[in-house]
């Protein structure tokens, strides 16, 4: 069981929801602003969810689950940015047409098929992300392809839906959110299983995010793109791993759920052929144990580090704690031994599967959240402990022991969640949502939601998309990022900065400077592709410049193409004084146009920068002369003709 | 139901047609075509017969619905058929004998729903069964029977209604239950219990009236806990009066118990849209326990023998009073055979002097006329400036601090008995379940206002 597998051999099958924000006014369903986040909030709201039946009448799955964790949900509440809609004490206003239209857009850019009859549905979570406990989501676009590495990669469906909050916290039973994000209109792109390795699905990624930025419309930024990726692998199933935040992770995660698959897989065939086949066979018992850990080295275990821990991480009965006394509670694993320690993803063992499961349903969330037998602490006494709990639990050398602690109450909810994990395992791989982490490993959300947990939006009537409203659109589309790729190519644009303008909005401005100002394409895309970035970076409100501003500009520097080697000199008055023309900023840091006997006064500043350095070291000399004229002639005389000149003046061999 | 489901529910005209043509129906499991080759696999929903007749409805596979248009269909093929059964997994409420009897009336509302494909909304639905396996909770806190009298949305309540409700609470009674539950549409809550509180009198249990603000088909609705505090409080509350039970925040934390003649609906879609007017609530229904706030309420006695006075005239009506308002509308009122007018006047208690005239015919004509104020708070008095010393001469009869709601109630109720204009002021005026009372407390007039920095900083530190 290694880290290294061969994807084709595996079977690696990926997809992709990319989720990107649209870039309106106000949210989706009622009239607060969009994009307004705050850090503080002037009001909460407690709430609890229940699971409610599907359209078809079926209980989903992962409600139940969730039902099970018998959450608090705090939401935090900003006057600035939320109503009572948020709050889920108002009914929806009419879907916001703007972003119906921007959603109809992005569908058009992925070539998908406008859906005639938008119908809002509600697509249910119960983990408090959202406070109605579901999300209002409608399909626009179905049945689109993107050209992908010489062949295609399906776009199943684009829909538009509200976003969720963000997480504050999660400790226990006590889940916080902020509903400043709650409402923004999104749009889910959803990809066919067509990508084969980690790589193919970080640039199918990045290929998404450049159709979707192409038109303008969509939020750039931390959080305004964010990506769901599907893995299995042969034999495995469906796996969600949900929020993958930048396509770099994505190589790592894939890779790292492959692997886990596989070995999951390989546990299913060593439990199969130690007689594990049914839901009887796998039994787990437990017992109460705190009593052998009064005093253990082990202090996590003990009832006064227990104490210490509620009281300093202020957990409230009721809250953040579930019912009951402290509680340490053995668990026997009957027939189970060495399947704590069997590898998952890679350096990480089973025992990991259940302690995301044990965190999330049980609510026992304090590190390590679990011991076991198979990887036991070392500490004094330690040898004893373990043998005196099983000789309690009554274990035999082929079973397993795991040891979870925390109020009563959640320590037997964790027992069952064992075991369902257990039963899971004779499965194979279990349908799961995981979380991703900067390290590259994923650990359990809750389980993968299925089509039970849609449900018709009651409050909200179907919208017709009319033909011409999407003629409308198809007339204004914005270029195919292909289709521009290809022509930045042909003028000498590298594919690094092509793919640059489009992600962040400057290939139409490109585009319209080539139009309107005739601008050279390969020159504009070094311009705003390249020399643009170090302002940004600077701080330099370069997105408050005009377009009528950029082409005053770039008609300029076709009369003087000179002006190109004081672009940050121009370009940052253009952005921090907008009531300076082109033209004052050039006559006021330039100082004017080439003067006319500028040769004429070279001999005499190379002399006196030979005076002061004294010596004889040519390219020296040449190049601390430069630096002094730079300051009087960027922008009024090309850099090179400065640099031959003062090599004359300097005389000598080269 | 004796009457064959049309198979292609809800759809007209051309949609209809299509649906025909492909020999299709609703819930045919389906492989759709449109004329770009796109693929539409699921079922066929029912339509909301007040949408458009040129799209289809698909459910997809994946769970979510897309209208198709009917000029867009190239073929449409049935690989099968799968109705949908909408149903609350029913169980068989456990009885305990230690455990309290209460019994759960239905009249409609979004207690417990189910939805309606037919319009697209949703409609109600229960039974204990259903209820217990959507609420389990209950069957901790007593043996809970149901009995539906009515399926109706709270609007639609009316005379008859209330002459069945009362009945019906009357006939629980004498069967032995420790206490009843109605299970109401929230909009005309407070006129149920108003009416209740009439014509149910010294109950020996407490009479709960319940619904929820967001239907129980969504998860964060209120349903279920206002059901759990509603039914733990006919089963254990001591309060045994006609009350309303809804939350007290919009937060899941706790219920408030508010007098049936006292409460109106002051949002229109809060949860915690109940409040109690001019006076503070009963009690407040916590997870454990219940904090009575008041000690002045009928306390619970099995003893104590019920009064049920189901009697209700309709020819009733108020009269929201504005600036400007034209003599004619009484007259016009009159004419129609109306016998009480519930004033909602300005301020204490008044209307412009162009009204008198036809307010006096009204009074000639055998009309009661009675005084409200559209304040809400406060207290009609009429002694304080000239003009309403004049309508008191003219025969109206100021009612004190009753909310103009419950005045309607009570006048439709007194004129049940009788015309007398004696008596009528008389039975008007004698509270019968404190829907005039004697005292306003000076915290039963709370409107806090938001944007103050000392009720700003209140509210960011308490849970809504």
């Amino acid at each position: 069981m290694s880290s290294t597998i061969d994807y084709a051999e595996v079977g690696l099958i990926c997809g992709l929801e990319v989720h990107q924000q649209l870039l309106t006014e106000r949210k989706m369903f009622c009239r607060c602003p969009a994009g307004r986040y705050t850090r503080t909030h002037d009001g909460e709201v407690l709430r609890h969810m229940r699971p409610t039946l599907s359209e078809l009448g079926e209980y989903d799955g992962t409600a139940l689950m969730e039902f099970k964790t018998k959450k608090n949900i705090i939401y935090l509440l900003h006057k600035e940015n939320v109503c009572t809609y948020e709050m889920d004490d108002t009914p929806p206003f009419l879907v916001n047409q703007q972003a119906v239209d921007v959603a109809l857009e992005q569908s058009l850019m992925l070539n998908c098929d406008i859906v005639d009859e938008v119908h809002i549905a509600r697509k249910q979570y119960l983990d408090g992300s959202i406070p109605t406990g579901f999300q209002r989501t409608a399909i626009v676009g179905v049945n689109g392809r993107l050209p992908f590495r010489g062949r295609e990669l399906s776009i199943v469906q684009v829909s538009v839906e509200e976003d969720s909050c963000r997480e504050v916290s999660d400790r226990g039973h006590l889940v916080v959110w902020r509903t400043d994000r709650l409402g923004m209109p999104l749009i889910e792109t959803v990809t066919g299983p067509d990508l084969f390795t980690p790589e193919e699905a970080a640039e199918a990624i990045l290929l998404i995010g450049r159709v979707c930025r192409s038109t303008g419309h969509v939020r750039v930024g931390m959080g305004a793109s964010r990506q769901d990726v599907n893995v299995s692998v042969r034999g495995g199933r469906r796996v969600e791993i949900k929020g993958v935040p930048k396509a770099g992770w994505a190589v790592r995660l894939v890779h790292g759920e492959a692997v886990r698959q596989v070995n999951l897989i390989g546990l299913r065939d060593e439990l199969r052929g130690r007689g594990f086949t049914t839901a009887d066979s796998i039994a787990v018992t437990s017992a109460d144990v705190t009593g052998v850990f009064a005093a253990s080295e082990l202090t996590r275990l003990r009832p006064d580090e227990w104490e210490r821990f509620v009281k300093t991480d202020s957990r409230r009965s009721g809250f953040e704690l579930g019912a009951g006394e402290y509680c340490v509670r053995a668990v026997r694993l009957r027939g189970l031994a060495g399947t704590l320690n069997w590898p998952t993803q890679p350096d990480l063992t089973f025992a990991h599967e259940l302690a995301g499961r044990i965190r999330v349903i049980a609510g026992l969330d304090q590190a390590p959240i679990l011991y076991h037998s198979e990887k036991w602490p070392d500490y004094r006494g330690a040898l004893q402990e373990l043998r005196k709990i099983r000789s309690v639990l009554q274990c035999k050398p082929e079973d397993g022991v795991v040891v979870v602690w925390g109020p009563n109450e959640d320590t037997q909810t964790a027992v069952n969640e064992i075991r369902l994990r257990y039963l899971d395992a004779i499965d194979g791989v279990p349908n799961e949502t995981r979380q991703p982490f900067p390290d590259g490993t994923t650990d359990f959300e809750r389980i993968l939601p299925g089509p039970d947990r849609m449900y018709p939006d009651t409050d909200s009537p179907p919208t017709a998309i009319t033909r011409e409203r999407v003629q409308g659109l198809k007339v204004a589309l914005a270029p195919r990022p292909w289709d521009r790729e290809a022509r930045y190519a042909a003028a000498g644009v590298p594919a690094r900065v092509s793919h640059y303008l489009i992600r962040r909005g400057g290939a139409s401005l490109v585009d319209r400077l080539v139009a309107q100002a005739g601008a050279d394409l390969k020159l504009a895309g070094f311009l705003i592709g390249e020399r643009l970035k170090g302002l940004r970076r600077a701080g330099v409100p370069v997105h408050q410049i005009t377009m009528e501003r950029w082409l005053e500009l770039f008609a300029a520097l076709k009369e003087r193409p000179v002006l190109g080697e004081a672009w940050d000199w121009i370009v940052r008055p253009m952005a921090e004084s907008p009531l300076l023309t082109v033209r004052e900023i050039v006559d006021r840091k330039l100082h004017g146009p080439e003067p006319a006997d500028w040769r004429a006064a070279i001999p005499t500043a190379v002399e006196a920068v030979r005076s002061r350095l004294g010596g004889e070291d040519r390219p020296k000399l040449v190049r601390a002369s430069v630096r002094g004229l730079v300051r009087a002639l960027r922008g009024r005389v090309p850099m090179k003709d400065v640099v031959a000149a003062v090599t004359a003046a300097v005389g000598g061999h080269p | 139901m004796s009457q064959t489901p049309d198979p292609l529910k809800g759809y007209r005209g051309r949609a209809r047609e299509t649906l025909t043509r492909f020999g299709v129906r609703v819930w045919s499991d389906v492989h759709l075509e449109n004329d770009t080759g796109s693929r539409f696999s699921g079922v066929i929903l029912p339509r909301s017969e007040t949408f458009d007749d040129l799209h289809i409805v698909i459910k997809m596979k994946n769970g979510y619905n897309v209208g198709i248009h009917v000029d867009r269909v190239n073929g449409i093929a049935e690989v099968g058929y799968k109705e949908a059964v909408y149903k609350i997994p029913e169980k068989e409420f456990p009885r305990q004998d230690s455990l309290p009897n209460v019994t759960l009336l239905g009249t409609g509302g979004t207690i417990a729903s189910r939805l309606d494909y037919r319009t697209g909304a949703v409609i109600p639905a229960f039974t204990p069964g259903e209820l217990y396996g959507a609420v389990p909770e209950l069957a901790d806190i007593c043996n809970l029977q149901t009995k539906k009298l009515f399926g109706v949305f709270s609007e639609n309540m009316s005379v008859e209604q209330y002459v069945v409700l009362a009945r019906a609470i009357g006939d629980e009674i004498a069967a032995g239950v420790d206490g009843i539950v109605v299970g109401h549409g929230t909009d005309t809550m407070g006129h149920t219990a108003a009416i209740l509180s009439f014509m149910v009198q010294s109950s020996p249990v407490p009479i709960v009236i319940v619904g929820s603000q967001r239907s129980s088909d969504r998860p964060s609705s209120d349903a279920a806990l206002n059901l759990i505090h509603a039914v733990r409080s006919a089963a254990y509350c001591d309060i045994a009066e006609v009350q309303i039970c809804m939350f007290g925040p919009t937060s899941d934390r706790y219920g408030l118990l508010h007098r049936g003649t006292r409460c109106r609906k002051m949002h229109s879609s809060y949860r915690s849209t109940f409040r109690t007017i001019g006076d503070i609530p009963l009690a407040i229904v916590g997870r454990e326990k219940f904090t009575y706030l008041t000690a002045e309420y009928n306390r619970r006695d099995r003893t104590r023998q019920v009064v049920i006075d189901p009697v209700y005239d309709d020819r009733t009506t108020i009269l929201y009073y504005y600036p400007g308002m034209r003599p004619d509308v009484v007259d016009a009122i009159v004419e129609k055979g109306y016998r009480g007018i519930v004033i909602a006047g300005t301020g204490l208690g008044h209307v412009n002097k162009p009204l008198y005239p036809a307010i006096k015919r009204a009074v000639d004509r055998g009309v009661h006329v009675v005084m409200t104020v559209q304040t809400l708070w406060g207290y009609v008095q009429m002694y304080v400036y000239d003009t309403g010393r004049d309508l008191m001469n003219l025969g109206i009869v100021p009612l004190e601090n009753m909310i103009p709601e419950t005045a309607l109630m009570k006048l439709s109720w007194v004129l049940g008995h009788t015309d007398d204009r004696g008596e009528v002021r008389r039975m008007m005026l004698e509270p019968v379940a404190h829907e005039i009372t004697q005292r306003e407390p000076h915290n039963g007039y709370l409107i806090m206002q938001g944007g103050l920095p000392e009720i700003d900083e209140w509210i960011a530190t308490h849970w809504k």
